[in-house]
């Protein structure tokens, strides 16, 4: 009895001390499987030859030529233009469903909070081709046929798409700020003589503020490098960032594509880290 | 000017419930509060202070009745026009501004001039004995410190009445104590009517003028402390406020505003101040606070015969439990005036008590 008793034991922390290696290296592998791809990317970025498989020496070259290429500047700036414009209106509408939803009750309220957290989980490519469907079969025959208007696909469908996918966005993350508000603090500052207007810019604005910034900064990440819904919504004129990235792709990696995506790369992180930040303040 | 600060004629608020039908939580209140007047609302828990309170601060519209504010019937008045102000059981302090910041908030939505709010501020301040903490967040300061800020706040615009939601429910008791008095000093500086909920018979009891007694959304007695306490006219309220015996018992003669009780069909005691309305035989509570109980060893005239079945020393006091009858048992205090083993009785002694009938109560059954 004793002797099994010992043994048994023997054997588990022998299991156990395996297990522990086992986890310790899976975590290593995970890490390496998400992040070699990408330390490549970089380092190749960097690179003294047109080469991304032999480094040769180091090298700024590639993004000094970034600066000079016409058409990728022209995308950067369609793409910042059109993560601009969709932020600001996605937040805002966010922002206000969000508080309309919290303050009026009404019957089948929470089945509209899901269906507007839905947006979220709709596969992109399905929100690019009813978009697509909607300008080309709606939108622009009624624009025609009323306004006698020509519009073709662009920077404003872009915009348009955008600003649909980020709305959820937006919406699900002040509406998470929303639950931990204390309305009694509207209570009090109205108390003390301010009216609905004063209240909510004295009191319940700079309380959200940071939960709306949070939901601003998602919305300008996920509009800067959104592929999908983008490309089905820009037509042939006026790519974004990724599209334009992706047509160079097709036509041979160089090291000014891991330059160019360095770049969106370290932008992205940045404003996500600053979105969290932003978040996790009270 | 109106001879009341607040008036409420005749006011009920219902809520609907989840079920569709609606609940009563003011059940067609009457009240008139002086100026100056520290007036408490007390009740247990659910009893519809808050609500009361709420409407006369404006959150909630009366479903039926009056509210007057220095005589003005307010109607659907918006909070920010009404000249009250309420410090919330939770201080609802703004976490985004500084001491100052809140105090001086409500000032700056009055449109004042900013040298004027810093005089003010400091000496809001001064009054709630906080000064040099102006740039402190709210969060930075202990429970204690926030009362007072918010009380600050809400002083600081010197409004017509004051409303005081159990200010003081979350702090501890020692310094609950040192409130109930500071409070009660502010007031008496500042002159301004305090309406003050609370469901602490004690506090109620210490602080106020006037105490409106409430239960299930009515109020059940108004009057002075000593009134309440003294001269309660329902089981509730004696219940409620204080420690105090119940007998029933039937009534068997009054004279002279002089009832004699008959309890368990043996006992009988004597009690004044009955209702005139009172017939004989009819159903009654005798009631008398412990305190008003003496204990004697021999047999005096009139005196109820009894055996000690218990006793506890609580310090200033021993409280005795005196069983006079098969079914009924009374509980007697007696100050510890002399020394410990002088206290006298012991369990199982045989007592005599006497009480002055005028100090026992009658409530109809
Ligand atoms: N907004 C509300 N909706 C529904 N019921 C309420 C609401 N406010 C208060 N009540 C109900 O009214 C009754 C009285 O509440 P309240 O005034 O808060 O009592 P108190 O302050 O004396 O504890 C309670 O039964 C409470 O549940
Ligand atoms: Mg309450």
């Amino acid at each position: 009895m004793i002797a099994g008793c010992a043994t048994r034991r023997g054997r588990g922390s022998l299991l156990l001390r395996l297990g522990k290696t086992a986890l310790g290296a899976n975590a290593w592998l995970i890490f390496a499987f998400l992040y070699i791809p990408i330390l490549v990317l970089i380092v190749f970025s960097f690179n003294d030859s047109r080469s991304v498989a032999h480094w040769t020496g180091f090298s700024m070259d590639w993004y000094l030529r970034l600066f000079s290429n016409e058409p990728l500047l022209r995308a950067a700036r369609n793409s910042l233009v059109i993560a601009g414009v969709s932020t600001l209106a996605a937040t805002a509408m966010g922002t206000l469903t969000a508080l309309g939803m919290d303050r009026y009750p009404f019957r089948l309220r929470s089945s509209f909070d899901a269906i507007l957290y839905l947006p979220i989980v709709i596969p992109e490519i399905v929100m690019g081709i009813s978009l697509l469907l909607f300008f080309n079969l709606a939108f622009f025959p009624l624009l025609q046929a009323l306004l006698h208007f020509r519009m073709t696909l662009g920077v404003p469908t872009i915009t348009v798409g955008h600003i649909a996918f980020n709305i959820p966005f937006v919406y699900v993350i002040v509406r998470a700020r929303l639950v931990g508000f204390d309305r009694t603090l509207e209570q009090a500052a109205q108390d003390l003589g301010a009216n609905e207007w004063r209240t909510f810019w004295r009191i319940t604005f700079p309380l959200l503020l940071p939960g709306i910034l949070g939901g601003a900064l998602m919305a300008f990440t996920l509009s800067l490098d959104d592929f999908l819904v983008t490309a089905f919504t820009a037509g042939t004129a006026s790519p974004t960032m990724p599209l334009y990235i992706y047509s160079l792709v097709r036509r041979g990696v160089t090291p000014e594509i891991n330059a160019l995506s360095t770049v969106l790369l370290a932008a992205s992180m940045g404003l996500v880290v600053i979105s969290l930040v932003l978040q996790r303040r009270r | 000017m109106s001879d009341y600060a607040v008036e409420l004629i005749g006011v009920s608020k219902s809520f609907p419930t989840s079920k569709g039908e609606q609940i009563a939580a003011v059940d067609r209140i009457s009240l008139s509060i002086k100026h100056g007047e520290f007036f408490s609302l007390l009740g247990p828990s659910g009893c519809g202070k808050t609500t009361t309170l709420r409407m006369i601060a404006g959150f909630e519209l009366p479903t039926e009745g009056e509210i007057r504010i220095l005589g003005e019937s307010m109607g659907e008045t918006p909070p920010y026009q009404r000249r009250v102000n309420i410090v919330f059981q939770n201080y609802a302090l703004f976490p985004h501004m500084t001491v100052y910041g809140n105090v001086a908030f409500g000032l700056e939505m009055d449109k004042i001039p900013s040298p004027e709010i810093r005089e003010r501020v400091t000496e809001a301040l001064r009054l709630v004995r906080l000064p040099g903490m102006e740039d402190r967040r709210p969060k930075q300061l202990s429970g204690g410190q926030q009362q007072r800020v918010a009380l600050a706040r809400a002083l600081v615009k010197r409004p017509a009445v004051l409303l005081l939601d159990e200010p003081l429910g979350a702090l501890d008791l020692k310094l609950r104590k040192e409130m109930q008095l500071e409070l009660k000093h502010i007031q008496a500086e500042v002159g301004i009517t305090f309406i003050y909920v609370t469901h602490d018979q004690e506090e109620a009891l210490t602080m106020s003028d006037r105490i409106a007694v409430m239960s299930e959304g009515q109020v059940l007695q108004l009057g002075t402390a000593a009134e309440i306490y003294e001269s309660p006219l329902s089981r509730f309220v004696a219940d409620f406020i204080g420690e105090t015996n119940f007998l029933d018992g039937e009534l068997e003669t009054v004279r002279d505003g002089l009832a004699t009780v008959l309890v368990d069909g043996t006992l009988r005691l004597s009690a004044g101040s009955a209702a005139s309305d009172l017939r004989r035989g009819q159903p009654i509570i005798l009631t008398v606070r412990p305190e008003k109980i003496s204990l004697h060893s021999r047999q005096l005239d009139g005196a109820v015969a009894g055996q000690i079945e218990e006793l506890v020393y609580i310090g200033t006091d021993t409280r005795y439990q005196v069983r006079v009858s098969e079914g009924s048992r009374l509980v007697v205090r007696v100050q510890n005036s002399g020394s410990a083993d002088q206290a006298g009785f012991r369990q199982g002694d045989r007592v005599y008590l006497t009480w002055d009938p005028a100090v026992a109560r009658i409530l109809v059954r």
